[in-house]
């Protein structure tokens, strides 16, 4: 809306690290290269630890970087200055704020410090707390202070919203209602970066995902391609002489055919499944973790039957 | 500062329709208006920093009445006026030090500090809002407090401009050094928890080394070298000369009002409070990275 540039963030070979020379330094960002374009809804999943945080505090100009490039609007956050902060909107991680304020007076008195507010009680109306507009900010809920923090970080007409795990802690009702307000704001035209932990909520609302380990993207995608087509291979699951086997395979149809031949006419194959690896399965899959059965065959670079332990 | 920032921010936003942003001085005012909210709404705030000085001068007033005039030289007064001056000074620094360092440290850890970062709000609109709060309640307060004191416990008020002159320039030293030093203070209590402790404490037991509630001749000279390092010494100090007879400045370690003294000394913790506070001064916790 501002300007044309296409691209909202641009991050290249993005270093931190924490520490220092007695106790050790630990890289928490190793060289992370991220995109978003404008009006994109970008997901950046990650295990805790992972250095989401500290890559989006750096992209909102709170913390210094070790190395690499950050644009974020055409600026570097390092250097930025108030104009810049009024085109970015921050909901924060961490928010125990103990105001005396209420709801609509705390939107308010943000609302004053930029140039093209949205109408503070409209703000307030968006987020789901009409009923609260005029309880202290004190006296509210976990989820209702979220929905606060997201008026706050909405006020301003940000052109890009920074979302720092914004449904923690919500019921599912509520993050159904916030997934509508994100999704509004993405109509609306302002670009989002969000970090999560929840898959479906990645699923529901990002263009694009990225998945961070350990400070680097791992992989990055639609959430229906995300770890690529291998990755999501079916598995044909049954039981052979009490022994579970399971078969990756992209013709599914035959495999269970061959099976039903096998059995013979009127037979029932025992523990007979076909599944197709969920965005869960290769999340899990991509960050090294493989709790389940499916998510281990789903693994990338074993394309034949496998014997499950 | 503000200048620059809002001329590049008019130079980057070039569509059509784009507005200013709001100057630094209509924020400072904006931000006054939260924190008197805050303030008044918050009520231990009010109990143990608006009222205290008041409530303190009621209880002594009334506990030692008229059974306990101060004499100095042949002079006289009641102990009400006698105990007037230091609660004069006690509230300033109520209102200004401990005000300002708890609640900011408050602020920093619950994160409020580092969300109003993440706002275009300049920080020196955050620090007007800060220095409007501590001037609207210990001008409330003193006038209440003189109010009292006038009314309800007889103490006579000084009727010489120059008395006043000096209440004037001892008020606004005073006022401005306890509100840096709050400001840099601020900073000490690693967490919003620990803040009040932290911050009273140390102004607690300078009441009772400063000459507040005992006369400074009761106190061993060592404790009153060390309390002279501190501006709560001489701003009582500088209000026993406004509101005590000349003859009790023969009270007084040095046996004189020491004005010159008293000036350099706020000018100093004001200098130095304005540094360190500037080059500490953080917007996150300290085990935020």
């Amino acid at each position: 809306m501002q300007n044309f540039d296409p691209v909202a963030v641009r991050v290249r070979g993005l270093r931190k690290r924490y520490g220092n020379p007695r106790a050790g330094y630990k890289d928490a960002v190793a060289g992370l290269d991220l995109d978003v374009a404008r009006g994109e809804i970008v997901a950046v999943l990650g295990p805790n630890g992972a250095g989401k945080t500290t890559t989006v505090e750096i992209l909102e100009g709170f913390r210094d970087r070790d190395g690499g490039e950050v644009e974020v609007l055409g600026e570097d956050p390092r250097r930025a200055g108030r104009a810049w902060r009024a085109r970015i909107g921050v909901v924060m991680q961490d928010s125990r704020d103990m105001s005396e304020l209420t709801v609509l007076e705390k939107v308010r008195a943000t609302a004053a410090a930029y140039p093209d507010p949205r109408d503070a009680a409209e703000v307030v109306a968006a987020v789901g707390l009409e009923q609260k507009a005029r309880a202290r900010a004190r006296g509210l809920s976990g989820g209702q202070r979220r929905r606060l923090d997201v008026a706050l970080g909405i006020v301003g007409r940000p052109e890009l919203l920074f979302l720092d795990e914004p449904t923690t802690g919500f019921d599912p009702q509520a993050r159904r209602s916030f997934w509508d307000l994100v999704t509004s704001l993405r109509d609306s035209g302002t670009t989002i970066l969000l970090t999560t932990h929840y898959l479906d909520e990645a699923a529901q609302l990002a263009d694009r995902v990225v998945v961070v380990r350990d400070g680097v993207v791992v992989a990055e995608g639609t959430p229906d391609t995300l770890g690529g087509a291998e990755a999501r291979t079916p598995v044909v699951a049954w039981e052979q002489d009490g022994v579970r086997r399971t078969e990756r395979t992209d013709r599914p149809t035959a495999v269970v055919g061959r099976l039903i031949e096998a059995a013979g006419p009127g037979a029932e194959v025992p523990g007979l499944s076909v599944t197709r690896p969920t965005l869960e399965d290769v999340y899990l899959a991509l960050i090294g973790e493989s709790p389940t059965d499916e998510a281990a065959a789903a693994a990338p670079g074993d394309g034949t039957s496998t014997e499950a332990a | 500062m503000s200048t620059t920032t809002e001329t590049t921010g008019t130079t980057t936003r070039t569509a059509p329709g784009a507005r200013r942003l709001p100057g630094t001085l209509w924020l400072g005012l904006v931000r006054g208006g939260v924190e008197l909210r805050e303030y008044v709404r918050e009520r231990d705030s009010i109990i143990f920093g608006f009222a205290y000085p008041i409530v303190m001068l009621a209880i002594f007033a009334t506990v030692f009445g008229d059974d306990e005039p101060i004499t100095v030289d042949g002079t006289t007064v009641s102990f009400a006026q006698y105990f007037l001056p230091g609660m004069v000074a006690t509230g300033i620094m109520l209102s200004t030090y401990q005000t300002l360092a708890i609640s900011i440290a408050v602020e920093r850890d619950d994160g409020s500090l580092k969300r109003l970062r993440a706002t275009p709000l300049p920080p020196t609109s955050y620090f007007l809002g800060k220095v409007f709060l501590s001037l609207t309640t210990v001008l409330v307060q003193t006038a209440l407090l003189l109010a009292v004191a006038a009314l309800v416990f007889d103490v006579p008020l000084p009727d010489e401009p120059d008395r006043w002159v000096t209440f004037a320039w001892v008020f606004v030293l005073g006022t401005a050094a306890g509100a840096l030093c709050g400001v840099a203070y601020s900073s000490v209590p690693r967490s919003g928890r620990s803040a009040s402790a932290v911050v009273v404490t140390p102004l607690l037991v300078l009441q009772f080394t400063s000459g507040v509630f005992f006369s400074v001749s009761q106190l061993p000279e060592w404790m009153i070298n060390l309390s002279s390092l501190f501006p709560l010494k001489w701003v009582a100090q500088g209000m026993r000369s406004v509101f005590l007879p000349d003859e009790f400045a023969l009270a007084e370690p040095a046996e004189a009002w020491q004005h010159g003294a008293t000036a350099a000394v706020l000018a100093a913790w004001l200098v130095v409070a304005l540094v360190v506070g500037t080059r500490t001064f953080r917007w996150r916790r300290h085990d935020d990275g």
